[in-house]
């Protein structure tokens, strides 16, 4: 079988060139990995457990963000890394923004309060923390296209997941910490949630948050944006006054 | 100056980092791979303390030794059991969701080998949520991380260690980095068994070649748990809980043949036996019916399809017992110090006298984040009014920059990865379930040609930037360091042990109730016995 995989080298020209391999493994991680000892020892890829959670394997077939290690390949297939960070070669792209953007959410357990958890409190939570934070949801999120600066999915599902777990003493500094560039810059399109391989669905997690946030006093900065925009009735002052002030 | 250099960023080495960074040290962690990428990830099953009066801390101590077939140390298991509750407290308390049970206190469930229900879990991802959480403890605690770095050597002078080599994968450097303490928590060494095991390929034992080679003592590395049940062809774990809930192993005739609850060791080896008669073995859960697999082993039945393409309920699951977890490894004290000065080792790389012979199912996780807490502790203890001095650039330093360089030009007449593949090969048949001492010498000889060839080796890829070839040749280098301990302690022990069974020692020998120490002398390599 065949397959293509769009590789990037810094000091080759041109930088990115799409490769074609004949291949006889039908996972793809078998792919690269039989592509990369039997034919270019050249080609560089994450790998790690092979089972599905440690996240290190994510890359695009065909378009769409897969785990490599979960995923059966078809003759022609198009292997390509993931996209909106650094391609530093190959399949291997920079995972800076991660510890940024999680530092900058809050995404963590800031004041334990002892509390009684329930089973009920522990399922709450339960999908959300199986993140492996492979970074699909990332790659398949189009608000990168405008704003590098997007939390993201997967760090505003890991702050719903502390902000709804009962041994959480301050949501309120998590809740400030995503309005900007955060909940209210998704645009509710669910790629996240269609690529997530751990079945998490972002999209429902920031409208949770936008609803928690509503609940704290936030509002919607693209609604209070339209205020500005004039009636016709000046500044809802209608003339009348019934108490006469 | 980095107080305390943490060299691996799993379970063992992120509970070091946050121990010793509340404590008030200064903390560096230098990790291979991303900490969220490590091993602990993959851990399933569960973490064992005792929470309730009706367990007891002596069962606990008194099902581990029994584990250990005599080669545990009491005083250390006692000290990790009677801290266990304060450990899982801690870990709750971090944000780990522990799965609750019905009075809202913390679940727990039986493993194999255990007296009472003394597993606590988070769903099936004990491992990935408790490895998660510590990563999100560690970025609340501006823990600074070297990511991608991988640890070459340990930098010695006087006889204490001072620091380590690394080799930065993104850009191709070697850089030097000095501490006055360092702790390996760099993970096992089962990806000698290469194609059949249960790991992460990462796990390459990088740190305990490094001990060796700075002179420490590794202990018990003829150790290797195997485990009966993984998916054929991807080695993916399927849990034993597949077979508590009622499943069957059947050979191709659709047989049953072995009481598939018996322990781990001995299913294994009955599996291996059919498989070596050219049978095909399977799991087989048919009966179970799909609404009781969807609700008692729902994480199998996804793994059954997205890596076998195998639906449980309806078809037949083929599987091989597959290398899981290493018993052995640096010899380390009661402090999780080495037998180097200033060097101590936690995690999967350290042989700490709880696992002995073979390893309780519940007790790797316990274990990994009770030891990161006591090294780091130590170590927080020793520190005071301690300094280090050192001379930059080091040695060894130099000599590792040079030989990365000389990588780039070795011949590579000689293919390391089909040497990996078919290393992986023999040590499954011959180090495997079961070991004679014809087979094993015939493998030692194998691993002494590799070690003379090994500059007749090299890497095809020439570049600087992220060269995984380069990583992986150097790993290589590190596998064939540890293959040959593993090897000569295995053909030392003349007996059959808890996990090393002998075909030609079928039977425990008294004397040899001891532990192997490994080490080396002049660079030739020695293996003795001592008590524990």
């Amino acid at each position: 079988m065949k397959i293509k995989i769009v590789r990037f080298d810094i000091n080759k020209q041109p930088q990115q060139k799409e490769f074609e391999y004949e291949v006889s493994h039908s996972r793809l991680l078998d792919a690269l990995h039989e592509i990369k000892t039997k034919q270019d020892n050249s080609l560089t890829f994450r790998q790690g457990c092979g089972s599905g959670v440690c996240g290190s394997c994510a890359v695009r077939v065909n378009g769409v963000e897969r785990l490599a290690c979960k995923t059966h390949i078809n003759e022609h297939d198009l292997v390509e890394p993931i996209k909106y960070t650094k391609v530093i070669r190959d399949l291997v792209v920079d995972l800076s923004h991660q510890e940024k953007f999680l530092n900058t959410a809050k995404a963590f357990l800031q004041e334990y309060e002892v509390n009684e958890i329930t089973k009920k409190d522990e399922k709450a939570i339960d999908i959300q923390s199986n993140c492996i934070l492979c970074q699909s949801c990332l790659s398949s999120c189009p608000v990168y296209e405008v704003n590098e600066n997007f939390l993201g999915p997967y760090v505003l599902t890991r702050v719903l997941r502390y902000v709804n777990d009962k041994k959480e003493n301050n949501i309120t500094e998590k809740l400030a910490s995503i309005q900007s560039n955060g909940i209210w810059d998704c645009t509710l399109c669910g790629n996240c949630t269609m690529v997530c391989p751990q079945f998490i669905d972002p999209k429902n997690d920031i409208l949770n948050l936008r609803t928690k946030s509503y609940q704290n006093g936030y509002t919607d900065p693209n609604l209070s944006m339209n205020n500005g925009f004039d009636t016709g009735f000046g500044n809802g002052d209608f003339g009348f006054n019934p108490n006469g002030f | 100056m980095t107080d305390i250099l943490i060299v691996g960023s799993g379970g063992a080495g992120l509970s070091a980092a946050i121990h010793a960074k509340k404590a008030g040290l200064n903390v560096l962690v230098v990790s291979k791979t991303y900490p969220t990428h490590s091993q602990t990830s993959q851990a399933q099953g569960g973490i064992n303390a005792v929470l309730h009066e009706n367990d007891s801390i002596k069962s606990h101590v008194d099902d581990t030794l029994k584990s250990s077939h005599h080669l545990g140390n009491h005083y250390v298991i006692q000290n990790m059991c009677e801290n266990a509750k304060a450990t899982i407290v801690w870990l709750d308390e971090l944000g780990v969701p522990f799965s609750r049970d019905e009075t809202a206190h913390i679940a727990q469930r039986k493993l194999g080998g255990a007296s009472f229900s003394r597993a606590c879990y988070s769903s099936d991802y004990t491992g990935l949520k408790i490895l998660h959480t510590l990563y999100d403890t560690c970025l609340k605690e501006s823990i600074e991380f070297l990511h991608e770095h991988m640890l070459l050597n340990f930098i010695v002078e006087d006889k204490k260690v001072i620091g380590i080599t690394a080799f930065d994968i993104q850009s191709g450097e070697v850089k030097e980095l000095f501490a006055k303490r360092v702790i390996v928590a760099t993970g096992g060494y089962i990806s000698l068994y290469n194609g059949f095991n249960t790991n992460s390929n990462a796990t390459t034992g990088d740190g305990i070649a490094a001990a060796l080679r700075a002179g420490a003592k590794l202990s018990n590395m003829e150790f290797i748990q195997f485990h009966p049940t993984a998916i054929k062809g991807c080695n993916v774990l399927v849990s034993e809980s597949a077979r508590g809930e009622g499943g069957y192993i059947v050979d191709d005739k659709g047989n049953r043949f072995i009481d598939e609850l018996k322990p781990r060791d001995e299913v294994a080896r009955a599996i291996y036996e059919k498989i070596q008669e050219n049978h095909e073995v399977f799991l087989d859960v048919r009966h179970l019916g799909l609404e009781k697999i969807n609700e008692a082993i729902p994480q199998e039945r996804r793994l059954a399809m997205d890596f076998a393409k195998v639906k449980l309920e309806e078809e037949l699951l083929s599987i091989n017992p597959a290398a899981h977890y290493c018993m052995g490894g640096i010899l380390v004290n009661e402090n999780a110090q080495t037998t180097l000065e200033n060097l101590y080792a936690c995690g999967e790389c350290a042989q700490t006298n709880v696992h002995g012979a073979n390893r309780l199912g519940g007790n790797s996780l316990l274990e990994i984040i009770t030891f990161g807490q006591i090294a780091a502790l130590h170590c927080v203890n020793e520190l005071k009014n301690s300094t280090v001095s050192y001379t930059t650039p080091s040695k060894q330093f130099l000599n590792d920059k040079m030989f990365i360089k000389e990588v780039y030009s070795f011949p590579n007449q000689i293919d390391f990865y089909a040497q990996k593949e078919f290393m992986g090969k023999i040590f499954f048949k011959n180090i495997g379930l079961f070991r004679n001492d014809l087979n094993m010498k015939a493998v030692l000889s194998k691993i002494r040609q590799w070690q003379k060839e090994f500059a007749f080796m090299g890497i095809g890829d020439k570049s600087k930037i992220f060269n995984k070839n380069l990583v992986e040749f150097i790993e290589f280098g590190n596998m064939l360091e540890l293959s040959e301990t593993v090897v000569i302690s295995a053909i030392s022990r003349c007996e059959s042990r808890g996990a090393h069974f002998r075909s030609d020692h079928p039977f425990e020998v008294k004397d040899f109730a001891k532990n192997s120490i490994a080490y080396k002398m002049d660079g030739i390599l020695a293996v003795d016995f001592e008590g524990n």
